[in-house]
């Protein structure tokens, strides 16, 4: 872990925190990341030092702090959202919830996300579908 | 706020149903935010991979020159590649510029009525282009006597222009700049289309790289020049690292030239050497912003640069062999330490002589004989004498670096000065900047810098600018700003390494001179990707790409696993197989990200690595090999092979005798330092079935080893 972490930061224009530790397979929420932040961030430069991101995310690692979404829960979110029980999902009404309730999204993420979930054929979001999208890697 | 349960979600939505809702939402958000950066983080996987093994490619070419400049300068006269080395290098500079136009003249070429592409009348007119830059968008090709006219034309106004042109904004037009374009004909016509073709009002700066990889280099660079020499004021073209004929050897512009020009592609491709040679340095916008196309270096000095001879200075890849050889020199004896390694360490490319070596009037241009007389020859063995004098004799390769210091007093101010001079021309081309501060040696391209954000201070503050604009790299979003906004970085070929790698841009600047993008990405199909399905299209092609190199490094992987498995269990630890494989490519990748689409299965965190080296092999040759070890050396170098071929196929004809050939082998295995029989030679040789006519079709050999992936997966 520790080298892809290093090589990243190093190569490329800078990642976002948030981009490493979900791709680490943690699933922490916006507080979660704000909390984490504010832990290990330069003062208020908006950079972060691999030294003291390395220590606190090996222990977040090791707890588990961010643990994955069941499969299950994640349908039942959608189905909680699907409140006539259709089957999918009018591209309005997901975005309603995405922009306006929770860690809201931005306009660019809702159109990333429509782009990528919406049946283009049938307009449609047919979340069961979906769900595999969740899939981690075994051995990460 | 924590991770909900089912309980507590069921209770919620019986009890509290907005509630439930927001929760739900919650955690939608934060499955699709892991899932967008899954997304981008095998994104930048992909990047590394195509970008790691394009500059390892460059690399390898800068190597292969290397090698060659070492034999110049120490085989003794009965060596046996002398023949072959100066037959490669021979160049009668002293033809004047007369002589050139005499062989360059196109007025015997005849059209034939039955010539169905665009006719052009000169002076090269408004219209000549426009019509010209149709045909090209209806795949029509240009006769060559027109090519020739063309060329020569553009050849007779460049040797007028400065190196660096300067540029002023004013209110009434903006200007354009575009970056690397590399052969991409739909990306030029879509930024045409966007932007509105060159003219007075319109003024455009193209900041090299015209050509190599793409397949329309040629009609790119006609329709450049035809602009040119309708708009001279107002068209401005930099010369790239890739206008330089020696990497065109490599990267695809000659094979593409004398493909198209069966008949007279040798001479265009000769007259076109010229023209790079004489291709603007750089371009100054209001003394404000500075363009080139690779970057600059701590010692970059403008006034240096606008005094130069800059057709006279040898070729910038001969240059960034020379200037890093002693660099190399160090490098070879290194452990492979990795590319993080490489760009910590600061150390300046100063030349401590091998100076006397490479003198002003160098032969080592040259692809080919001029039959002219015996006067105008230069006399190849001459100048090896005289700078074997200077050099001493009997020089091993590893202790050229330690005589270095005992320079010849010979070598005064005239030989400093040159060497001053190429080396900032080829850290113009071929530099890239980097974030840390200081400057060192650019070990991945092999020529050039890197250079830090406070080499661009000082270098824009010593000339008063403003701003850096170059390309040279490649950017996902076609431009990207650092060093705090003051360097600035324009690349316009879109899908460079695949479809949908990435977009392409060009810049629109008024006068005050703050770049405006606009961003494009040509494609063949309308439908637009999802950001899935373009990642994974782009992923798959670079994981086929990468598999090719670990295929052709098979015999190395295996024995460095070994080292790593001593008692023979044919299982090697996951930690284990990501630093051998690191250690034998040197691509510098993340291996253990990389390893689940790359091992099919672990057991219990092991690899079996014999399985896998199976499970790589993707190809049969066409051709039967007794001899192993040749095969694989003919993967693994096929560029390099492939370059040397077309070197010696000094008359471009697309054959090689068998002489040729076995001397092409000779000297492949003095440069990898390794062993090959002359009757394994004899045997490949013999194989191609070149005996019923005693010569080798370049392409059809390099066809039959071309390799095929028959994996189930792509």
């Amino acid at each position: 872990m520790m080298p892809l972490v290093h090589r990243l930061i190093f190569w490329e224009t800078p990642v976002e925190i948030g981009t490493i530790i979900y791709s680490l397979g943690c699933f922490p929420t916006q507080a979660d990341l704000h909390d984490f932040t504010a832990e290990v961030e330069e003062g208020h430069t908006g950079y972060i030092h691999l030294d003291k991101f390395l220590p606190v995310m090996t222990k977040v690692l090791l707890e588990n702090k961010y643990p994955p979404i069941p499969e299950d829960l994640l349908l039942q979110a959608f189905e909680v959202l699907d409140k006539e029980k259709k089957g999918y999902l009018e591209p309005e009404d997901l975005t309603k919830y995405m922009t306006q309730e929770g860690d809201v999204f931005t306009q660019e993420e809702m159109d990333e996300m429509l782009t990528a979930l919406v049946d283009h054929e049938k307009n449609l979001i047919y979340y069961k579908d979906l769900i595999n999208l969740l899939t981690i890697d075994p051995d990460m | 706020m924590g991770n909900g349960t089912i309980q507590e979600i069921t209770h919620c939505f019986l009890f509290l149903p907005e509630s439930s809702a927001i929760r739900a939402a919650l955690l939608i958000q934060r499955w699709y935010r892991q899932y967008v950066a899954r997304l981008e983080m095998r994104r930048r996987c992909t990047w590394n991979i195509f970008q790691s093994i394009e500059y390892a490619g460059e690399q390898d070419q800068i190597k292969l020159y290397n090698f060659f400049g070492f034999l110049m300068d120490h085989f003794t006269p009965a060596s046996s590649e002398r023949n072959l080395i100066s037959h490669i290098f021979r160049e009668n500079e002293i033809c004047r510029d007369t002589e050139w136009e005499r062989y360059f003249c196109y007025k015997d070429i005849e059209v034939p009525d039955s010539y169905t592409g665009p006719h052009l009348t000169f002076p090269m007119t408004f219209c000549g282009v426009s019509k010209l830059v149709e045909a090209f968008k209806h795949k029509q090709q240009l006769h060559a006597r027109y090519v020739l006219q063309l060329l020569g034309e553009t050849w007779r106004l460049l040797r007028i222009l400065p190196n660096i042109n300067q540029v002023s904004a004013c209110h009434t037009k903006e200007i354009t700049i575009c970056g690397d374009l590399h052969g991409h004909l739909e990306d030029l016509l879509l930024i045409f289309y966007k932007n509105g073709l060159p003219s007075s009002e319109k003024p455009y700066v193209f900041n090299g790289d015209f050509v190599d990889r793409g397949k329309n280099s040629l009609e790119i660079l006609l329709i450049l020049f035809g602009f040119l020499l309708v708009y001279p004021n107002d068209v401005h073209l930099n010369r790239g690292n890739h206008e330089d004929h020696i990497v065109n050897l490599r990267y695809g512009f000659t094979k593409e030239v004398l493909g198209k020009y069966r008949m007279h592609g040798k001479k265009i491709l000769k007259l076109l050497q010229k023209i790079f040679s004489w291709l603007p340095l750089a371009t100054v916008i209001d003394h404000k912003v500075l363009i080139v196309h690779g970057g600059i270096s701590d010692t970059t000095d403008l006034n240096t640069i606008a005094r130069v001879d800059r057709h006279k200075v040898r070729e910038p890849t001969h240059h960034a062999v020379n200037g890093s050889k002693t660099q190399m020199m160090n490098n070879r004896n290194r452990e492979a330490g990795g590319l993080v390694e490489g760009r910590r360490r600061v150390c300046s490319l100063t030349y401590h002589s091998s100076a006397p070596a490479y003198k002003h009037n160098l032969p080592r241009r040259s692809l080919h004989n001029q039959p002219t007389s015996s006067q105008l020859n230069w006399s190849v063995e001459e100048e090896l004498k005289r700078r074997r004098r200077q050099a001493g004799f009997d020089q091993s390769y590893g202790e050229l670096t330690k005589s270095d210091s005992d320079s010849d007093p010979e070598s005064g101010e005239t030989t400093e000065t040159d060497e001053h001079e190429w080396k900032q021309i080829v850290d113009m081309l071929w530099s890239d900047p980097m974030p840390q501060n200081g400057c060192s040696p650019n070990e991945v391209r092999g020529g050039g810098c890197y250079w830090g954000p406070d080499v661009s201070e000082e270098v824009l503050g010593k000339h008063n600018l403003q701003l850096l604009i170059r390309s040279h790299e490649c950017k996902q979003e076609g431009y990207e700003f650092c060093h705090n906004r003051r360097v600035l970085t324009i690349f316009s070929a879109s899908n460079y390494y695949e479809v949908g790698s990435n977009r392409g841009a060009y810049i629109r600047m008024g006068p005050d001179l703050v770049p405006h993008f606009i961003q494009y990405q040509a494609s063949r199909t309308s439908r637009e990707f999802t950001l899935r399905q373009s990642i994974g299209w782009t992923e798959r092609s670079a994981l086929r790409a990468l598999k090719e190199q670990l295929f052709v490094h098979k015999s190395d992987l295996i024995s460095a696993f070994h080292e790593f498995d001593p008692n023979n269990t044919g299982l090697i630890s996951l930690s284990h197989w990501a630093s051998v494989t690191e250690k034998v490519l040197n691509l510098g990748l993340p291996w253990r990200v990389l390893r689940p689409q790359l091992v099919s299965s672990t057991r219990y965190g092991m690899v079996d690595y014999h399985q896998w080296i199976r499970e790589l092999s993707i190809t049969e040759p066409k051709l039967e090999i007794s001899d192993n070890s040749i095969l694989e050396t003919m993967y693994k170098n096929h560029s390099n092979l492939e370059t040397i071929f077309r070197i010696i196929d000094t008359d471009h004809s697309g054959l090689i005798s068998f002489e040729e050939f076995r001397q092409t082998w000779k000297l492949l295995s003095s440069h990898l330092k390794t062993e090959i029989s002359d009757k394994a030679i004899a045997d490949l040789a013999q194989s191609i079935d070149f005996n019923k006519d005693g010569s080798i079709d370049i392409n059809e050999f390099m066809e039959a080893f071309r390799l095929v992936d028959l994996s189930a997966h792509s």
